[in-house]
C-alpha cells in the first residue's frame, strides 16, 4: 500500500512537470501581455507601433518603437547577409569535403564558438573589433550597427552550421550515387542534388540562427552605440529592441509608463521569436519526413 | 480425470489499427500442461501470447475485444503488474539487462518487495537450478550477463521469470536463435518445470512442438484451425491445411 | 582536366577558404584573450574581493556568485526537465496536450534571454516577492535552461532499447518501477551531458540575471538565498562598459576566468559523453 501511494505521488509529479512546461510559456506571455496592456490604457497602441521617436524621459514621453525595430532589422539583416552564405558554405565543406580528422577538428571548434558567452564577444567587440573597424574604414565611431552585425553573424554560425550539416549528411546516399551514375562530379552532385534535398533542414537552421540574432542582447548593447534614432545606415550607432530593455529597465520605476513600455517591447520580441521558431520547427519536421 | 482450466479465451479478436490479427479465438489451456502453438509467420501466434499478459497494449495502435480468463478471473479485472507476475514470458531473442547475472534475476523479486539479501540470494540460486544454469554460472554470478552465450542467456531469462514465481510461462519462439545443443538443454529444463508450471510454447519449428508439447494448436491467418493432443495432431491431422503445414507443403 | 573537374577543384577550394574564415577568428579570439590576460591572472585575483572601486583586487565574489547560480539553476531545472522528458517519452499518449508540451519546449528554446529577464523580474522578483535574489535569478535561469535539458533527456530516454522496458514490465514491475530501474539508469550519461552543457550556457548568460539577481558591486559573499550576488558575466559587462578607468587587464582577466569556467564545463560534458560511449553495452 505504501508503495502504491509513493508511486501515485511520483507519477503525479511527472504529469505536473509536463504541465509546468506549458504553463511557463503561457505565464511568460501573460505577464508580458498584462504589463503591455497597462501601457496601452494610457498610450495609443498605434503610436507605440508606428511612432518614430523613442523618448522615454522627455515630457510628454514618446514610446515609438520604429527606431528600435529598425535598429534590430538593420543589425539582423547585416548579420544574415554575412552568416547565411558563410554558414552554409562551411556546413557544405564539413559535410562533404573535409576528411574525417579535419571534420572532427572543425566540429570541435564550432562547439567552442557556441560555448563562448555573448558578453565575452561584446567585450571583444569593444576592445578589438570596433577600434579596428573605426580605423580601417574611417568611421566616426566603431560603435555601430556593422560591429554588431559582424559579432552576431559570428554568434549565429554554430547554429546554422550544425543544423545545416546534419541536414546535408541526412540526405540519402542513393541520391548522390544516382548523380555519380550519370557522370556528375562530387561538386555537381553536392550543388544540384544534395543541397536542394537538404534545403528544408538548412532553412530551419537559418531561421533558428536568425532567431538567435534578433534575441541577442549583450553584444548589441555593448557595441552598437545605443542611439535610439531611426537608423539610415548600418555604419551609424543604433539600438535594438533587446538592448533597449536591458539598458533602460534598471532606470525605470516599476509601474510607470516607461516600465510598461519596456514590457510592450518584450512582447513584440516574444511574438517575433515565436513566429520564427514556429516556422523553423515546421521546416525541421518536414525535413525529418 | 477432468483437467483444471487455467486460461480460457472467449471470442477473442485482436487488431493492430485496422489490421485484424486474431479472429474469434476460443480455446482453453490446462494446468501443468505444455501447450504448443504452431503456424506460419503472421498467423497471430505471438499476438496471442502477448494478449495473455497484456503486453500487446504497449503498442498504442492495439485493440482487442472478447474475453480472456485467467484462473476464472477476467483479465480486465486484474492489475497489469500482478497479472504479469503470474504469467511470465520468454522472448524470441535472449533479452538480458546489461547488469550482472545475479542482478538480472534479483530484479524481479526486488520490484515485488523482497528486500532481504539472503532471501534474494536463495531465490537466485533456486531459479538458476530450475533453469539448469546453476552449475555453469555459480562461480561468476557477478559477471555481466551479456557475456554469456546465447543459450545460457536464454536459460538466464527463464530463471529470471521463475524468480517471480509465476503460474504460467509463455515461450515466444524462444529457441529460434539457438543451436541444437542449447535448444536441447532448454527443452530438458522445460520438462523439469512441468510439475510446477503451465507452459505455453509458440514455435515455428514444428519438430520442437512435436517433441515438447502435450497438446498443440495450429494457427493460420489469425484463426485456430485445429487443436488436439500433440500425437494426434501430428500423426492424423483432421484438417487438410494442418497436414500441409506439418508436412512442409505450405508456403 | 575537364572543365567540370576544374570547377569542382575551384568550388571546394572556395568552400575551404570560407570555412577558414569561420575558424580563424575563433582561434584569434581565444589567443587574443589568453595573451592579454595571462599576465594578470594570479592566485590573488581569483581569491580576493575587488577593491578601490573595482580597479584593484580580485573577482572572488563574482566567481562564487556564478557558482551559486549554477547550482541553484541545476536544483530547479534538472528535476523539472528530467521529469517532463520522462512524461513525454514514457507516459504521454499522442494527443493535443502532448503536442502542446512539445511546442512549448520549442518556444522556450527560442525566447530571447532578455525576455526571460523581464519575466523573471515580474514573476519572481515582484509578483512572488522574492526580491532581487539568488532564488529569483536561479529560477529565471532554470526556466531558460529547461529546453536543452528536456531535449537531451528525451534523446537519452529514447535511445534506451524498448526491450529493457518489456523485460521489466513482463516481470510484473509497475510503470514507474520500470522507468526508475530499467530506463533512467541507462539514460543518465545523456542526461548529465545535456545538463552540464545547458548549465555552462546559463553560467555565461547576462541578460536574464540583469534585473533578477546580479549585484553591481557587492564585495562579500552571499549569506542567504535572498541575497544578491555578483556574477562573472555581469561583472565583465560592468567593468568593460559601466565604470570608467578600469585597467583593461582586469577586464581581460575576468574574461579569461569566465571563458575558462564555461570551457571547463563543456570539457566535462565532452569527457562524460565519450567515457560512457565507450562503456555502452547494448
Amino acid at each position: 500500500m505504501h508503495r502504491r501511494i509513493s508511486e501515485y505521488i511520483i507519477e503525479s509529479l511527472i504529469r505536473l512537470s509536463g504541465f509546468l512546461v506549458i504553463a511557463f510559456v503561457f505565464l511568460i506571455f501573460l505577464f508580458l501581455l498584462r504589463d503591455s496592456l497597462s501601457l496601452f490604457k494610457e498610450y495609443k497602441i498605434g503610436e507605440f507601433l508606428f511612432g518614430r521617436n523613442w523618448l522615454p524621459i522627455s515630457e510628454p514621453p514618446k514610446f515609438g518603437i520604429v527606431p528600435l525595430f529598425l535598429g534590430s532589422i538593420y543589425v539582423t539583416a547585416g548579420a544574415i547577409v554575412i552568416c547565411v552564405p558563410v554558414g552554409i558554405a562551411a556546413a557544405m565543406f564539413i559535410a562533404e569535403v573535409a576528411p574525417t580528422f579535419l571534420k572532427n577538428i572543425l566540429k570541435s571548434l564550432i562547439e567552442i564558438l557556441a560555448a563562448i558567452p555573448s558578453v565575452v564577444l561584446g567585450f571583444i567587440g569593444i576592445v578589438w573589433l570596433s577600434p579596428y573597424l573605426k580605423q580601417t574604414m574611417g568611421l566616426s565611431t566603431g560603435m555601430c550597427g556593422l560591429t554588431g552585425s559582424l559579432l552576431l553573424a559570428f554568434m549565429a554560425l554554430p547554429t546554422i552550421i550544425s543544423i545545416s550539416e546534419d541536414a546535408l549528411v541526412g540526405v540519402p546516399r542513393a541520391y548522390k550515387e544516382a548523380a555519380f551514375g550519370l557522370g556528375a562530379t562530387r561538386w555537381q552532385a553536392l550543388w544540384r542534388i544534395v543541397l536542394p534535398a537538404a534545403s528544408p533542414g538548412i532553412i530551419a537552421g537559418v531561421m533558428l540562427g536568425i532567431g538567435r540574432v534578433i534575441g541577442e542582447t549583450m553584444v548589441v548593447m555593448m557595441v552598437t552605440g545605443n542611439s535610439p534614432v531611426v537608423p539610415t545606415s548600418i555604419l551609424q550607432p543604433l539600438r535594438t529592441l533587446t538592448a533597449t530593455i536591458a539598458g533602460e529597465m534598471g532606470e525605470t520605476v516599476s509601474g510607470s509608463e516607461h516600465y510598461f513600455a519596456l514590457f510592450a517591447v518584450g512582447l513584440v520580441l516574444f511574438i517575433i521569436t515565436f513566429i520564427i521558431n514556429f516556422i523553423a520547427d515546421s521546416c525541421l519536421r518536414r525535413a525529418r519526413k | 480425470m477432468v483437467k483444471e482450466t487455467v486460461i480460457k479465451t472467449v471470442n477473442l479478436n485482436c487488431r493492430y489499427g485496422a489490421l485484424q490479427v486474431l479472429k474469434d479465438l476460443n480455446l482453453e489451456i490446462h494446468r501443468n500442461e505444455i501447450f504448443g502453438i504452431i503456424g506460419p509467420a503472421n498467423s497471430g501466434k505471438t499476438t496471442f501470447l502477448r494478449a495473455l499478459n497484456r503486453l500487446n497494449f504497449l503498442n498504442a495502435s492495439y485493440s482487442q475485444d472478447g474475453e480472456i480468463f485467467f484462473a476464472d478471473k477476467n483479465l480486465k479485472n486484474i492489475c497489469d503488474n500482478i497479472l504479469r507476475k503470474r504469467i511470465g514470458i520468454i522472448f524470441a531473442l535472449p533479452q538480458v539487462l546489461p547488469v550482472s547475472i545475479y542482478n538480472n534475476i534479483a530484479y524481479g523479486p526486488k520490484v515485488h518487495g523482497i528486500a532481504k539479501k539472503d532471501a534474494i540470494e536463495q531465490i537466485v540460486e533456486e531459479s538458476l537450478k530450475k533453469a539448469s544454469l546453476w552449475d555453469e554460472v555459480k562461480d561468476r554470478l557477478d559477471s555481466p550477463a551479456m557475456k554469456l552465450s546465447g543459450g545460457q542467456q536464454q536459460r538466464l531469462c527463464i530463471a529470471r521469470t521463475l524468480a517471480v514465481e509465476p503460474d504460467v510461462i509463455l515461450y515466444d519462439e524462444h529457441c529460434s536463435g539457438l543451436d541444437p545443443i542449447s535448444t536441447a538443454k532448454i527443452e530438458d529444463a522445460m520438462q523439469q518445470l512441468k510439475e510446477t508450471y503451465t507452459q505455453i510454447l509458440v514455435t515455428n519449428n514444428t519438430k520442437q512442438a512435436a517433441r515438447v508439447s502435450e497438446r498443440c494448436a495450429f494457427f493460420l491467418m489469425g484463426e485456430l484451425i485445429e487443436l488436439d493432443e500433440t500425437a494426434a495432431l501430428f500423426t492424423e491431422p483432421k484438417d487438410k491445411r494442418t497436414d500441409d503445414y506439418i508436412t512442409g507443403r505450405f508456403g | 582536366m575537364t572543365t567540370a573537374r576544374m570547377r569542382e577543384k575551384i568550388a571546394f577550394f572556395v568552400l575551404g577558404l570560407i570555412t577558414l574564415l569561420v575558424v580563424i577568428p575563433i582561434l584569434m579570439i581565444i589567443f587574443y584573450i589568453v595573451k592579454n590576460s595571462i599576465g594578470s591572472i594570479s592566485w590573488e585575483f581569483i581569491t580576493q574581493s575587488p577593491r578601490n572601486g573595482m580597479k584593484e583586487g580580485g573577482i572572488f565574489p563574482a566567481i562564487v556568485g556564478t557558482i551559486v547560480l549554477i547550482i541553484g539553476t541545476m536544483l530547479f531545472s534538472l528535476p523539472l526537465g528530467v521529469l517532463s522528458a520522462v512524461y513525454l517519452v514514457e507516459y504521454a499518449r499522442d494527443n493535443f496536450f502532448t503536442r502542446l508540451i512539445k511546442l512549448s519546449v520549442v518556444n522556450l528554446s527560442g525566447i530571447p534571454s532578455i525576455v526571460y529577464g523581464l519575466f523573471g523580474f515580474t514573476l519572481f522578483v515582484l509578483f512572488l516577492k522574492l526580491g532581487t535574489s539568488i532564488l529569483a535569478g536561479s529560477l529565471t535561469l532554470a526556466i531558460m535552461s529547461l529546453p536543452v535539458i528536456i531535449t537531451a533527456t528525451k534523446e537519452a530516454l529514447e535511445s534506451v532499447p524498448l526491450s529493457f522496458r518489456e523485460i521489466s514490465l513482463s516481470l510484473g514491475a509497475t510503470k514507474w518501477q520500470t522507468v526508475r530501474y530499467c530506463v533512467l539508469p541507462y539514460a543518465i550519461p545523456g542526461i548529465l551531458t545535456g545538463t552540464v552543457l545547458s548549465l555552462s550556457r546559463a553560467a555565461g548568460e547576462t541578460a536574464p540575471i540583469l534585473f533578477t539577481v546580479a549585484a553591481f558591486y557587492l564585495p562579500r559573499l552571499p549569506r542567504s538565498l535572498f541575497d544578491q550576488v555578483m556574477a562573472l558575466p555581469y561583472h565583465l559587462y560592468v567593468i568593460s562598459t559601466q565604470v570608467p578607468n578600469i585597467p583593461v587587464s582586469i577586464s581581460f582577466a575576468t574574461c579569461f576566468v569566465l571563458i575558462g569556467l564555461v570551457f571547463l564545463m563543456n570539457l566535462v560534458s565532452i569527457i562524460l559523453r565519450s567515457h560512457y560511449r565507450k562503456k555502452k553495452l547494448w
